[in-house]
């Protein structure tokens, strides 16, 4: 289970900062590391886990640094993948962005929250915000230094007591990601949405909340199966969830944690018409030219629109002068990321637009063949969820008994929309 | 302000600087020079010079001074051993302090600081601190006793800190239960006593189960990880406990999800069969897929978890094939684990769609990713044959690109292909020679080297393009060199008149210009076959091939069993178990899954079988796949990729057995040993213990099956009157046959050997449309008549039902020797299982042998082919002659010597195999001494076990 210690390193393998949690590795088994990772990406078996002798290390990436653990056991790597992941989060809301030169402002404070967050490689507590109760960047005199807050030992660990608002207020935002994969012979080989419930929550002290959604399968539970319901294929919850609640009569019911937090995720098979469809035509001529042509459809309803919907067309590293020819939006060649970029800042249902594009190639031909990218598309289309999916209501019970506004916004967006080309 | 400017001070005489500034008498001056000196280890300077000055800086009333001073003690009071000493003082004051802020600190600090001395003055405070008010301050002990017992277990146990940590599973802060659920689970780790102290019951599982509902989320993974190893009293707590970890899967952190889905695959197993397992499996699929939707390198952890999860329950994870489908911008480390998954999920169904992605996939522009993928278009065409054809011309467009590394391996795969599908795709051999020249990798030239040398009779130039090969001879790798050997051979054999010479030139260079052991021996083998015995030659070079198998690629079923128990460990990622990467006494406890709710037969040697678990795991570094189920063929020397198994699509658990590879031309050996007995072949080099081979290449050695010979002595004890037979055993359970259930046992009556089976339906709806097949095996039995089954076969209904066997039929050795691999047929699927056959029903009517010829034997069998064997009977000699005789076993002769009765009997196998005995009986001793003498070893183990039944009986 447990990592014997863990290490910041910058993007030469350096270490910054880090933390001995077991004594039983070496510290200075870390030179290994950055080795390790430069063999295996040459010989072409790159793995987030590399073992060395007795030792195994664990790494994640964020920006330019390393955050790696180490352990000699057995140890359960999802938990030391996920508690990385959960780590850098932490900084990031104490520090804003995690670099070489935060960790350097911060060291003092890096290493409090480090004892705080793990003991002898177990992860203890990981909510920002109830740590900043009690780790600031302010020193302490003992007579007034803060005591444990009791959310940290509580089974409400994410919210603190005594939060107050003026205005009691719930912001609530409804996004969903279409992920789509399309081959090169125009067939959806995968189409799923991902959604997502995100919160905003201004709520003064122990608030209880209650979120209906139209879910199909409490429909068809409380007699209700008519009614227009969308089925969740799997919903994944914030802790702050009662899941026994849920897995009982689903119910999603929770005392919130203060401010943005996202409070569920679910996933839908559901197979829907691609939203924005492309079509594009692409003629090589090998040693002159190559030409695109791009179809853009928009395959929603005509009273919803696309906002700034931007496609990525990938062209060859070597092309040259570029020449475009579009009626909508503008177009931008990127040489450093080989692509055309298509932006029409506003794309309304039902319609079709083109864009042609008109390249130079050299004469000689480039050794290394760069592979197909596909076409990418992102965009963003508000109220509307493409599953269905509707709030029906979200209780509000404190017991101070103050009244309090839901806020409920829709929105759908592109995930990972990939469309493969030829 | 930033802590930067601690970093910034270079210069000289820094040590004596931060000394003074450490010794100042402003506090602000103090703080600052910690700092500093922080900032200095932090950047690797060795600052322990610094030491007393820094502890003196201990005793403040700033919490940040103090916790940096703290962090200064853990890393430095190794190397400082007796002036750590002075921070005990504090420590144990701190640990009284008002503030449970401090409390913890100061107990959490301690543990870390492993320092002997420390340790005797910590065991107070914690003492006090275990019973802390204060659950922040319990929790923080409890992982400190982990901490403490990590430095001295004896200490830990002596003190009785033990039994106050499993007080504090019972404890009302669920905070305070996880800690100590995850302090008690490393000790147990590590300790065998206390693991045995700290065994879970089912009250403290109830415990548990509550406060996973109520703590952090690092504590609910602690608490599933200890729940997968309990093994539940009954059903009804398993599946109590399956109820309340469901929810689980529903956590927004993998990590929680992965530690409940482990916990459920193991429990299944208990729950085997019911609804509610239909349930649960119903359930799994959504968070696996949702998994995949995690941050790449958990992505990652989840797919090397869901490759063992699809090939442990395939039904999981059936229909969703498209999730696994590869993302132009996915990492190669997790392309890499799709596409197996895919090849594993891969059926008749989808596999059009499959392939289409493949070839896709084989323009990319990852080299490693491209190979992979001509590879998996391989596999599928093994897999589901209905594609093969398929595949074969994906992999001739393939080839046609010319692209140097698909050229290759799609070559190798081929090779393959024909060895799964002989005689039907060779007309591709044409285009395959065309690409001759391109290959430089010495797995393509071998397989290329393989190919031409098998259908050296279809391809007109063959001796031409192998001398081609065998210019450079000496630079090529062992595998090529191998193979040429082999292929010029069979060329040779199949084409006597024109290769003479190049037969003579392969055989000399391999014999004496080689010093690689394996090429020379099989080079001398080749040899003297060839010049003592052409006819033998033919029989052993270009014998008929056992057909490879989709199953080789999978996990060893023990060990897929064992790592289930460690899904989401780093064990489950390297698909090894634990043992072979962690050392010491951390490996001291094995996680196995429960035994499954039906009884386990003796003749299903399944994963329950403890002797078998053991084997599988005292190898210490178990390849993660495929290198130890290689058969290790004649003619195929091909490691890894694609390995061969020699025996048509086996039953998983038949595989327990063969795991350490059958070498096949060991088996051969010891089929010609076998025969030999009788012919009086050329061969006379005994074949090494458990039939291992006499060449031995790549390193597999057999590794008899230990424990197997006791399922002869497991399943005694029926009464004779007749020949005797054995109490029938379950075969097929009727969990694994989708409801059918075999048990059946051997019987011979009036010369003929017979399969007694009961054939059970346990199904909801009728079966019907039975057949039954043998898998070549060491006697040659086959079905000598149909199966008679009434069809079709109402649920609930039983028939009994008695198989006329041959012994006709095709030989294979098998391990052990009477292993018998049957599948049979319904109307809803095939089903494989291997059974034992007893070995005395193989003895004939015609064993009685002419005493003369007895005594001519016994003197020609020379003395080491004699087995002596001693054990118990409490029957006469009188009796034990008669219930022998019941069973094919002649006495041809009687003495009586200082009151001990002799008998000298005989008895012949179905295939001329003649055993000679020698039986010492007393009145008045229950132990008898047998000796048998035989030309062909290997059955005396069997006859001795025979002896006994029938004796015993």
């Amino acid at each position: 289970m447990s990592m014997s210690a863990v290490y910041i390193l910058d993007v030469k393998g350096k270490v910054l900062i880090s933390r001995n949690y077991r004594g039983d590795l070496e510290m200075s088994v870390i030179e290994k590391f950055f080795p390790l990772v430069l063999d295996c990406e040459d010989e072409g078996n790159a793995s987030p886990i590399i073992i060395h002798e007795s030792a195994t290390f664990t790494y994640i990436k964020h920006h330019n640094l390393y955050v790696v653990a180490t352990t000699k056991k057995n140890a359960n790597v999802a938990l030391i993948f996920s508690f990385l992941h959960k780590l850098v989060k932490v900084f990031m809301e104490y520090f804003k962005e995690m670099e070489e030169e935060s960790i350097r402002d911060n060291f003092v404070i890096i290493y409090e929250l480090m004892d705080e967050l793990m003991d002898f490689g177990y992860p203890q507590f990981t909510e920002s915000k109830i740590l900043q109760e009690y780790i600031t960047q302010e020193g302490h005199k003992l007579e007034v230094a803060p005591r444990p807050p009791e959310a940290l030992t509580n089974a409400v660990s994410w919210r603190g007591q005594g939060i107050k608002y003026r205005k009691n207020e719930v912001f609530l935002d409804v996004i969903e990601s279409v992920n789509l994969l399309v081959n090169s012979n125009g067939n959806v080989l995968q189409s799923e949405i991902v959604g997502a419930v995100k919160l905003r929550c201004y709520l003064s002290g122990m608030p209880e909340l209650r979120l209906g959604l139209n879910d199909k399968i409490l429909f068809e539970n409380t007699g209700r199966g008519k009614s227009k319901a969308v089925e969740l294929e799997d919903v994944k919850f914030n802790q702050c969830v009662r899941l026994s609640r849920f897995d009982n009569d689903r119910t999603i019911s929770f005392i919130p944690p203060d401010g943005e937090f996202e409070l569920m995720s679910y996933r839908l098979n559901t197979h829907v018409k691609p939203l924005i469809w492309i079509e594009s035509v692409i003629e090589r001529h090998s040693h002159s030219r190559v030409e695109y042509m791009i179809k853009a459809k928009s395959q929603f309803k005509r009273r919803s629109t696309a906002n700034n919907v931007e496609i990525q067309i990938p062209v060859p590293g070597d092309a040259d002068s570029p020449k475009f020819k579009t009626t909508v939006g503008t177009v931008k060649y990127a040489p450093e990321t080989n692509v055309i970029v298509w932006n029409i800042k506003s794309f309304p249902g039902g319609k079709e637009f083109l864009m042609r594009a008109h390249f130079g190639l050299p004469s000689v031909e480039a050794e290394e063949s760069q592979g197909n990218p596909p076409i990418k598309v992102k965009f963003e289309i508000p109220y509307f969820t493409v599953s269905g999916i509707q709030v029906r209501y979200l209780k509000i019970i404190e017991k101070s008994g103050y009244q309090a506004l839901p806020w409920v916004r829709y929105i759908t967006q592109n995930g990972d929309y990939q469309l493969r080309t030829t | 302000m930033t802590d930067s400017k601690y970093f910034t001070t270079t210069k000289k005489g820094e040590i004596f600087e931060l000394k003074a500034e450490l010794n100042s008498e402003k506090k602000d001056r103090k703080k600052e020079a910690v700092k500093k000196v922080i900032a200095s280890m932090t950047v690797g300077k060795d600052v322990s010079s610094l030491f007393p000055d820094v502890v003196n800086c201990m005793q403040t009333d700033n919490l940040e001074l103090k916790k940096l001073v703290y962090l200064y003690l853990m890393n430095y009071a190794k190397s400082q051993p007796d002036m750590a000493i002075m921070a005990v003082n504090t420590f144990v004051k701190d640990c009284d302090d008002p503030n449970p802020l401090i409390r913890a600190l100061a107990v959490r600090t301690m543990g870390c600081i492993r320092v002997d001395k420390i340790t005797e003055y910590l065991c107070e405070p914690l003492r006090k601190c275990l019973k802390d008010e204060d659950p922040y301050v319990r929790k923080t002990a409890a992982v400190c006793v982990a901490k403490l017992h990590d430095i001295n277990a004896q200490l830990v146990e002596d003190q009785g800190f033990l039994d106050q940590l499993k007080d504090l599973l019972s404890d009302s802060n669920p905070m305070v239960v996880a800690n100590a659920v995850a302090a008690l689970s490393e000790i147990s780790d590590v300790s065998s006593s206390a693991a045995e102290a700290l065994e879970l019951n089912s009250q403290t599982v109830n415990k548990l189960c509550t406060a996973l509902n109520e703590c952090t989320e690092w504590g609910q993974i602690f608490i599933l990880d200890c729940l997968a190893t309990y093994n539940p009293r009954d059903d009804k707590e398993a599946q109590s406990v399956c109820e309340r970890v469901t929810p689980r899967l529903s956590h927004a952190n993998a990590a929680v999800v992965l530690s409940a889905v482990k916990v459920l695959m193991k429990y299944m197993e208990i729950l085997e069969g019911s609804s509610f397992t239909q349930s649960l499996i119903k359930k799994l699929a959504p968070p696996l897929v949702t998994l995949l939707s995690s941050e790449a390198e958990v992505q990652y952890v989840a797919l090397r978890n869901i490759n063992l999860i699809v090939q442990k329950r395939p039904e999981i994870l059936r229909n969703e094939m498209k999730v696994f489908f590869v993302k132009y911008n996915d990492p190669i480390y997790v392309k890499l684990e799709k596409l197996d998954i895919m090849i594993r999920l891969a059926n008749q169904q989808n596999i059009a769609q499959v392939l289409a992605e493949l070839k896709e996939y084989a323009t990319e522009v990852d080299v490693d990713f491209v190979r992979k993928s001509v590879r998996a278009i391989g596999r599928c065409a093994i897999k589901v044959e209905q594609s093969a054809e398929k595949c074969v011309s994906t992999l001739l467009d393939l080839i046609q690109t010319k692209v140097n590394y698909v050229v290759q391996e799609a070559i190798v795969v081929i090779k393959d292909i024909f060895r799964k599908y002989p005689n039907k795709y060779e007309s591709i051999i044409s285009t395959l020679c065309e690409n001759l020249d391109s290959l430089d990798e010495s797995e393509a030239r071998a397989s290329m080297i393989w190919i031409i040398g098998e259908y050296a009779e279809r391809i007109d130039n063959a001796a031409e393009l192998l001398e081609s090969f065998l210019e450079g001879f000496q630079d090529e790798n062992t595998q090529v060199q191998l193979q040429l050997l082999t292929g010029i051979v069979k060329l040779f054999l199949k084409r006597p008149s024109e290769t003479q010479e190049l037969v003579q030139q392969v055989l000399s260079l391999a014999t004496q210009d080689s010093d690689n052991p394996d090429l020379r021996d099989r080079g001398y083998i080749y040899w003297r076959l060839l010049s003592t015995d052409p006819a033998a030659a033919k029989e052993v070079v270009l014998a008929e091939k056992p057909l490879i198998s989709e199953d080789t690629d999978l996990l060893e079923p023990t060990l897929l069993d064992e790592l289930i128990c460690h899904i989401s460990s780093l064990a489950s990622v390297y698909h090894k178990p634990p043992s072979a990467f962690v050392e010491g006494r951390t490996s001291a406890r094995r996680f196995t899954l429960p035994a499954r709710a039906e009884p386990t037969p003796p003749s299903a040697q399944t994963e329950a079988s403890p002797p078998v678990a053991q084997q599988a795991t005292v190898i210490p570094s178990h390849p993660p796949q495929g290198d130890s189920l290689i058969g290790d063929l004649i003619g195929m020397d091909f490691g890894g990729g694609m390995p061969a198994q020699p025996a048509a699509p086996m039953p998983p658990a038949a595989m327990s057995n063969s795991h350490s590879g059958v070498d096949l031309l060991g088996a051969d050996l010891g089929g010609l040993q076998l025969g030999g007995a009788v012919s009086g072949g050329p061969m006379t080099a005994p074949p090494s213990a458990g039939g291992g081979g006499v060449v031995s290449s790549g390193g597999l050695g057999v590794v008899s099956s230990g424990g197997l010979g006791d399922l002869f002595s497991l399943s005694g004890g029926a009464g004779l009157t007749a020949g005797y037979v054995w109490p029938k055993t379950i075969w097929l359970p009727a969990a694994k046959g989708k409801g059918l259930e075999i048990s059946g046992t051997f019987s011979r009556r009036q010369g003929q050997i017979f399969m007694e089976c009961s054939i059970t339906n346990r199904a909801m709806q009728a079966m019907g449309g039975f057949a039954v097949q043998f898998n070549k095996n060491s006697f040659g039995l086959v079905p000598g008549a149909q199966l008679h089954v009434p069809s079709p076969l109402p649920a609930n209904q039983s028939s009994e039902t008695s198989l006329l066997l041959n012994t006709t039929g095709p030989i294979q050795r098998m391990d052990p020797l009477t292993n018998l691999q049957v599948a049979i047929k319904n109307n809803i699927d095939v089903f494989y299982f291997s059974c034992v056959v007893p070995m005395h029903v193989l003895f004939i009517e015609a064993g009685q042998m002419d005493r003369k010829v007895f005594l001519a034997m016994w003197k020609d069998i020379p003395a080491s082919n004699e087995v002596q064997k001693q054990f118990h009977c409490n029957v006469g000699s009188e009796m034990a002659q008669q219930k022998l005789a019941a069973n094919n076993v002649f006495t041809v002769a009687k003495r009586t010597v200082d009151g001990q009765d002799m008998l000298y009997q005989s008895l012949k196998f179905t295939n001329n195999i003649w055993v000679l005995a020698e039986l010492k009986m007393d009145p008045h001793n229950p132990n008898v001494q047998l000796a048998l003498k035989t030309q062909a070893l290997d059955v005396t183990k069997g006859v001795q076990e025979a002896y006994e039944a029938i004796l015993s009986n």
